[in-house]
């Protein structure tokens, strides 16, 4: 049920971002999602990509430091409220959200979190019937 | 005790060259006599294949081997003895986090000796009976801290064991007891300043402080007149290794241009830290010492690493002890920061207990507003991480570590793979910034 998103460890420097978005883009990795939020020294800069596995070997193997993350990705409807319920929903369920960003797909709208337990998520996706994104969805896109 | 004399110890203190050179070779010869009793250098000489009885003058002193700090290692705890422990009454010891720590032993002969001869370095610059003197040296194992003293109230001062840190309240003691005489190291010094004027305090106005014995850590000359200038005293730089018992080893006189070496307690060699061939009087070497003063533990031809120089040349001071220049650095890697002796090795050996990152590392030495920090750089190994409180706590649990190792906090910098310059052969480890030399 989770995806695989790509998590880089970069320096606050000028330059770290377009190195890892250019080997991406000779690798003809597309680019579906990407956040990274302001720190003094250094950032995670994570990443949601058409090839996951793939952009994670070529960038390791670029020397760049990148991990895999299990993240969850869900489809939200386009309408007021429906972020607030979703995560209400998990919240009940005595499940943490390690970090959250969203972003619009084709219309709709995408939250995609980490939790601190990915089992119980996926049962509460499951019993809610929620939609979720998989991972070979991605290279749909 | 003459208090109009410029000597402590007139007798020591204005001994002509000849008359150094005669006290030296009758103190040689006792001190290799007594070294016999030390099971280290007995097997040391017979391994050499010398006796005693081939050192017959000074220029006979380069026939015994050298001893090293790894020697005093890998005798641990008492093998270089000369005397049994139980005539023993005190032991200074390193902590040792390199190995082995290497356990200096004292008779009460011994204490007498170097408190005898850190009040003739602080008499040297004027301090007298009246004066309070002021130790913020660490006390416990650092030498800084009983060395002085004990030398101080040799002297006779009133002497206040003040201790490191809580700047408030050794300013309470400078402007409460009148202290006039403080130690400290330079960039505790320029601490001081800092907190003084956070206070309003006026050193000059406000203080009795004249003399500043500064030591235990590498300083310029700009950094001693800037000292100086901040505080309204006078600075002197205080030489001393805890090997050669600590603090009294070699203190700059009132012309402040060298550290007279105190021979009627040391013979002096300089070396080439390669060859160990000697360098002539002048040229930087490493400073190597024979310890023909002591009881409990003499050293013969000890290899300090500390790289200095030999000023040719009469002082007008009156002394005929020669003068060595500032410490130069160091023929080995260790770092002097705030007075603790640090090596690069300890570092590595902290950061090899974190799977996280990988060994490569820069340490940078700076000077920021007066303070001497370091920061350790280091590298992120392959990622596993995916959150900003892991990494936080990685951060601060490999401080807390280095702390705990080498008493100093440093800044960290996790970097990601490949930041760190690739050297080719020897990697460069530590980059020197700090204002100095």
């Amino acid at each position: 049920m989770t995806i695989h998103q790509l998590s880089i460890f970069v320096e606050n420097r000028q330059g770290t971002l377009i190195k890892v978005l250019q080997l991406l883009k000779e690798a003809g990795v597309q680019l579906i999602a990407s956040t990274i939020a302001d720190t003094v020294e250094y950032g995670i800069y994570r990443i949601i990509c058409s090839e996951p596995d793939r952009a994670y070997s070529i960038l390791r193997d670029k020397g760049i430091s990148v991990a895999l993350s299990d993240v969850f990705a869900i489809e939200l409807d386009d309408q007021v409220g429906r972020a607030a319920d979703t995560l209400t929903l998990f919240s009940e369920a005595g499940i943490s959200i390690a970090y959250m960003y969203s972003f619009l797909l084709k219309g709709k709208g995408i939250l995609v979190f980490r939790t601190d337990d990915n089992e119980k998520t996926c049962q509460v996706i499951r019993e809610q019937g929620l939609k979720y994104i998989p991972e070979s969805d991605l290279s749909k896109y | 005790m003459d208090l109009t004399s410029r000597y402590f110890n007139p007798e020591m203190e204005t001994l002509d060259r000849d008359g150094i050179r005669a006290l030296q070779t009758e103190r040689l010869h006792s001190t290799l006599r007594h070294c016999m009793n030390s099971g280290f250098y007995r097997k040391r000489f017979q391994e050499s294949g010398i006796s005693v009885e081939d050192i017959r003058t000074l220029d006979d002193l380069h026939k015994i081997p050298f001893t090293t700090k790894a020697d005093l290692r890998d005798t641990y705890p008492f093998g270089t003895a000369s005397v049994p422990v139980d005539k023993c009454v005190r032991l200074h010891s390193s902590s040792g986090t390199t190995g082995n720590p290497t356990v200096i032993l004292h008779t009460q002969r011994d204490l007498d000796q170097w408190a005898n001869a850190v009040a003739r370095c602080l008499w040297m610059v004027g301090c007298r009976p009246s004066d309070v003197f002021q130790n913020s040296s660490g006390y416990g194992m650092f030498t800084g801290g009983l060395g002085f003293q004990y030398g101080a109230e040799k002297l006779g001062m009133l002497t206040v064991p003040a201790a490191a840190g809580n700047s408030l309240r050794q300013l309470k003691f400078i402007k409460d007891f009148g202290t006039t005489v403080l130690h400290a190291i330079p960039s505790y010094a320029s601490r001081l300043f800092e907190v003084m004027v956070e206070q309003g305090i006026d050193p000059r106005r406000d203080t009795k402080l004249r003399t500043l014995v500064i030591g235990a850590e590498p300083h310029s000359e700009e950094t001693r007149r800037r000292i100086e200038d901040m505080l309204g005293v006078k600075a002197y730089n205080s030489f001393g290794m805890s090997e050669m018992c600590g603090p009294g080893v070699a203190f700059e006189c009132p012309e402040q241009n060298g550290l007279h070496i105190w021979e009627d307690y040391y013979i002096v060699e300089i070396v080439d830290p390669q060859t160990l061939e000697p360098v002539p009087d002048g040229q930087i070497g490493e400073l190597v010492l024979t310890t023909i003063n002591r009881e409990a533990m003499p050293l013969l031809r000890y290899r300090t690493r500390d790289l200095t120089r030999i000023l040719p040349g009469d002082c007008p001071c009156g002394r005929h002890h020669i003068r060595l220049d500032r410490m130069q650095g160091r023929s080995d890697d260790m770092i002097i920061l705030k007075g603790v002796n640090i090596f690069p090795i300890q570092i590595e050996k902290i950061l090899m207990q974190f799977p996280e990152v990988s060994s490569d590392y820069l340490i940078t030495l700076e000077t920021l507003a007066d303070n001497d920090g370091m920061t350790v750089d280091v590298e992120l190994k392959q990622m596993a991480i995916d959150d900003y409180g892991m990494l936080e706590n990685l951060s601060k649990a490999i401080v807390r570590a280095l702390r705990d190792e080498i008493l100093v906090t440093p800044k960290l910098r996790l970097l990601p793979k490949g930041s760190l310059p690739q050297s080719e052969g020897k990697a460069v480890r530590v980059k020197d910034l700090r204002k100095k030399f």
